[in-house]
């Protein structure tokens, strides 16, 4: 999918969805593992797998402005 | 790794007679289920759908029939082709298909009386996703995935997976179903969850697969329908479920209210579960499937609320109605597995059939 421009999804209360052929960094652009097409980043701070999201937010009732 | 319990160290070999249906690794348990079973084995028919006709009506409750459940359920293996004994020939053949539909239209009618269903959102991607996420937030009570992770013995954590095997061997199959009767953003957001299900594109990734590595790694079979014998019929029923709401266009609604609800109970209760297993000595060989979910489910679920269930309504209203049917049946049926096993286990009990039950 080279070429191709990459979307971030903002889904209300929840993630940002990643689609297409992005790097993910960490603090020290160091690439973050990537298993999947589409992934899902971390927008209320609580996953335990960030910079991924592990459905936490919607436990801890996370809501945001769209 | 930690060991086995007896019971469960060896299926069910095939009974040593000259009888067909031995080939199949579980028994009938009862008229209906034993016809249905030696016509699709054998090719010869049998009255198996005046026995239907009749248990239907004699049964107490279609949803907990051990006998009427694995007759549907064989039924359904057919269209799969879950076990090579089932002729293909016979996939469509009009009485095992008439059959099937007197013992559905019950069940589904069971299904409807039995399942609440809360108000209707307005046919927006918005509100139905917000309305499938307030659904399946609401606390359903006691909890499995909290006691797999904190209280569960080593027997029950076996059972727990071997509950599982039914569908998880074959994860995401009855959902597929669906892909060619969707069109546009629906079917678009149903194939990107779907391929990540089947490992995108690689083969050792197919979520089906990692669960088969699971099993393994915990001492289990990884054969499909092993443990068939040793499941109540509230497994099968919740099987059974997915199956005819993903095998009738009529209810495609359903199907895809099922996955979303599915998906939006997953990534959670999938980290406790891992917990839990790696609590008893576990190793990543069978906790990677439970990890691989936590993240992947994250994911599913807002394409699964939004993209497909969303736009399917917005696309589509008359489906509404069945959309959010499909999900509270998901929750209802799913929920009676995990109280069966939290009340099995409370008594102190096994969770699986007995013996002298079969």
């Amino acid at each position: 999918m080279t070429g191709e421009r990459v979307t971030v999804t903002a889904y209300p209360d929840g993630p940002l969805l990643v689609r297409g052929d992005a790097d993910i960094l960490d603090a020290d652009g160091h690439r973050v593992p990537r298993t999947r097409r589409t992934v899902a980043l971390c927008r209320c701070g609580l996953s335990t797998i960030k910079p991924y999201c592990d459905g936490t937010h919607k436990a801890a009732g996370f809501r945001t402005d769209e | 790794m930690p060991s086995v319990p007896p019971t469960l160290s060896s299926p069910h070999p095939p009974l040593l007679d000259d009888d067909d249906v031995a080939a199949l690794p579980f028994r009938p348990r009862g008229p209906v289920s034993a016809a249905v079973l030696a016509h699709l084995v054998d090719g010869t028919a049998t009255a198996h759908t005046a026995l239907a006709d009749r248990a239907v009506l004699a049964s107490v409750d279609i949803e907990r029939d051990d006998d009427l459940q694995l007759a549907l359920f064989a039924l359904y293996a057919s269209a799969y082709g879950a076990f090579p004994a089932f002729l293909a020939d016979l996939e469509w053949d009009p009485s095992l298909i008439a059959t099937r539909r007197v013992i559905e239209t019950a069940f589904e009618r069971s299904l409807r009386n039995s399942v609440t269903v809360p108000e209707l959102p307005s046919p927006t991607a918005d509100a139905v996703a917000r309305a499938l996420f307030d659904l399946t937030g609401a606390d359903g009570g006691p909890s499995l995935s909290r006691y797999l992770a904190r209280k569960a013995t080593l027997d029950q954590a076996h059972e727990f997976l071997v509950q599982r095997t039914v569908y998880t061997l074959r994860e995401a199959d009855p959902h597929s179903w669906a892909i060619p009767r969707l069109t546009g953003r629906p079917k678009a957001a149903l194939v990107e969850i779907q391929s990540d299900e089947y490992g995108g594109g690689r083969p050792d990734r197919v979520h089906a697969t990692l669960f088969a590595r699971a099993v393994r790694g915990a001492g289990l079979s990884d054969a499909y329908g092993a443990y068939i014998d040793d499941v109540p019929a509230v497994t099968l029923a919740s099987h059974n479920t997915m199956s005819m709401f993903g095998l009738n266009r009529r209810l495609l609604g359903a199907i895809v209210g099922h996955l979303a609800a599915f998906e939006m109970t997953s990534s959670i209760p999938n980290r406790m579960y891992a917990e839990g297993l790696r609590r008893l000595g576990f190793g990543d060989d069978v906790c990677e499937y439970f990890d691989e979910h936590v993240e992947a489910d994250a994911v599913h679920e807002q394409i699964a609320g939004r993209d497909l269930a969303g736009a399917l309504a917005e696309d589509h209203p008359e489906l509404l109605a069945d959309i959010v049917f499909g999900a509270a049946a998901c929750l209802e049926v799913d929920d009676r597995v995990g109280r069966h096993m939290l009340d099995a286990w409370s008594r102190e009990e096994s969770s699986l059939r007995a013996e002298d039950a079969r």
